[in-house]
């Protein structure tokens, strides 16, 4: 028991650690979190001035979206950028050295990740209700904290799972954000996919940033009608998650490339 | 005194290339043993294999009792690796740096302490990438100390130095000597070597070509070289092959110079002339190193 309370506390001293390197490294603080804040206040401005319907206006409906694109790119790219850029340094190769577990070291990364996530979320909802009428509704508030958690575990694994098989640190960015962009918009974070044509929608669902941003919109949709929740949300989106583990936990490297 | 580390006919290849062939030496704890040899000779895959990073193709090895390999989290609690140019978050200032790469190890020495060990005290609270080249590696050295190790690993400690910075460095590895830590050291710097090991082993292409104390190495190639200038060189006493007769230099070459030395002086003392200018040089280490490592490129060239 006090072996698993010391490794705990090994934990907490590692997410630490790993946020106060994020925060002080303007670039990423700025593509996690200061980018969807301007889309947020961008988009608003642009489509969202006027009453959409019944009193809510356009930020209820994108505030969550840019909460989920927030919160995928605190894991899916922070975690594959910036563990591909500490392998690189060799920073990965030090820490194998000590005897830090190696899976705290992970768990350590991706909590962090999670923690910068769940600042993102707040901030999108926060900013979306003071500047641009967004309303919390708090009905569906468990659903959206599950697929959440799903969203999470999912893109954290994925995001590892790109720095498994991109070996360069100068490659790994150009393909996380080759990857991840084009999934917002097929996934309709940025524009509705309702006059998209039946193909654009078929490769939306395959891939599980989709299966995130419905069910977590939906929960704070006020017109949504049915449930808020699919089935295949959680099987595409848990399909995604056991794929990235896979292929992270089989394919992982923790030496810098070129050395032997 | 009991062993340290205790390697056995220790193979890697990697596809082509074999990296070691066959390599067999011990530590004993306490001692400062150095891995000299050029780039490429094959040290950092050693040492690597002893640091439980890779594994090796053939080969026993123990360390601290471990196998590297598989020794896990015990084993690196009492290793510390001090790692040629290795990245460290350069956006943490050095005492968040020493407590972050201390925290799991079972025996942390105090943070303060440690900086202050490696003279860093001024910039305890300075972000890495404000360092010189200097006080990274003091800062390296610090993190691999961290855990208060029975067995430290430098790999080449002072490559890239000027000789100021080098010789605070050694006087560092010294003061861990004295501590009666174990150290493994690679290095291509004989000086080196001589300065900071106990004992060395020198290797070349994958094979160890020469071993002993900074004293003994290469003893048996040892030849002495006595000099003198003499314009009558008619009846001169033969020595070995000597002597050699150049435009204004006489040159002896001798494994026993005691001996050759008085055959040559009587032989003066007796004609009444002067060797103007005798000298009788050993060669340094450097020479030994350099005809070590000229008869290994030899023997490969002939395989």
């Amino acid at each position: 028991m006090t072996a698993l309370r010391a490794d705990l506390s090994l934990l907490w001293r590692q997410i630490r650690s790993q946020n106060r390197t994020f925060w002080r490294t303007p670039v990423a603080a700025f593509f996690t979190l200061a980018l969807p804040v301007f889309f947020l206040a961008l988009f608003s401005v642009l489509f969202g001035a006027s009453e959409v319907e019944d009193g809510y206006r356009f930020a209820q409906f994108f505030a969550p979206a840019m909460a989920v694109f927030a919160a995928c790119s605190a894991t899916f790219s922070n975690l594959s950028i910036g563990t591909a850029f500490a392998r690189d340094q060799g920073i990965l190769k030090r820490v194998r050295g000590t005897p830090l577990p190696p899976w705290i070291y992970m768990a350590g990364r991706i909590g962090s990740g999670v923690w910068i996530a769940v600042v993102s979320v707040v901030a999108m909802f926060v900013v979306g209700w003071s500047l641009f009428g967004f309303v919390m509704l708090w009905d569906n508030i468990g659903v959206a904290l599950s697929v959440f958690v799903l969203g999470m575990a999912t893109f954290s694994a994925l995001g590892l799972s790109v720095c498994a098989v991109v070996r360069t640190a100068d490659t790994v960015p150009a393909v996380t954000n080759a990857v991840f962009l084009p999934m917002a918009f097929i996934s309709g974070i940025f524009i509705p996919l309702e006059d998209a044509p039946a193909w654009l929608v078929f490769l939306g669902d395959i891939f599980p940033l989709k299966h995130f941003a419905e069910p977590f919109g939906a929960s704070f949709n006020p017109f949504h009608t049915g449930p808020v929740l699919g089935w295949e949300n959680l099987a595409i989106m848990g399909g995604w998650l056991v794929l990235g583990m896979v292929i992270t936990t089989r394919f992982f490297s923790w030496d810098p490339r070129g050395s032997r | 005194m009991p062993a340290a580390i205790t390697v056995t006919n220790l193979r890697k290849t990697y596809g082509e290339v074999t990296a070691l062939d066959g390599v067999s030496f011990t530590v004993a704890e306490g001692e400062v043993l150095a891995l000299l040899g050029p780039n490429g000779a094959g040290k950092t895959t050693a040492v690597e294999i002893l640091e439980g990073y890779r594994r090796a193709d053939e080969g026993d090895i123990e360390v601290l009792g471990f196998h590297p390999a598989t020794g896990g989290r015990g084993f690196r609690d009492r290793i510390g690796i001090v790692l040629q140019e290795t990245g460290v978050e350069e956006v943490l200032c050095v005492r968040e740096a020493v407590e972050l790469y201390g925290m799991a190890y079972s025996r942390q020495r105090p943070v303060d302490e440690l900086i202050s060990l490696v003279g860093l005290e001024e910039k305890g609270d300075s972000r890495i990438k404000t360092l010189s080249g200097g006080q990274r590696r003091r800062l390296d050295l610090a993190l691999g100390l961290v855990g208060d190790p029975d067995l430290v690993f430098l790999d080449e400690p002072t490559t890239g130095f000027d000789p100021a910075a080098r010789r605070r460095s050694w006087e560092l590895v010294e003061g861990l000597t004295a501590l009666g830590k174990t150290i493994l050291l690679t290095t291509h710097y004989l000086d080196e070597a001589q300065h900071l090991a106990d004992r060395i082993v020198v290797l070349a292409e994958g094979r160890i070509v020469a071993e002993g104390t900074p004293q003994t190495l290469g003893a048996a190639q040892v030849v002495t070289t006595v000099r003198f200038s003499l314009s009558d060189t008619a009846d001169l006493p033969t020595i070995g092959d000597g002597p050699e007769i150049g435009d204004d230099r006489v040159t002896y070459r001798s494994t026993d110079p005691t001996a050759d030395l008085y055959t040559l002086t009587r032989w003066a003392t007796e004609r009444g002339v002067e060797l103007a200018g005798l000298e009788v040089t050993r060669p340094s280490l450097e020479d030994i190193y350099l005809d070590i490592m000229e008869e290994a490129d030899k023997a490969g060239d002939r395989q």
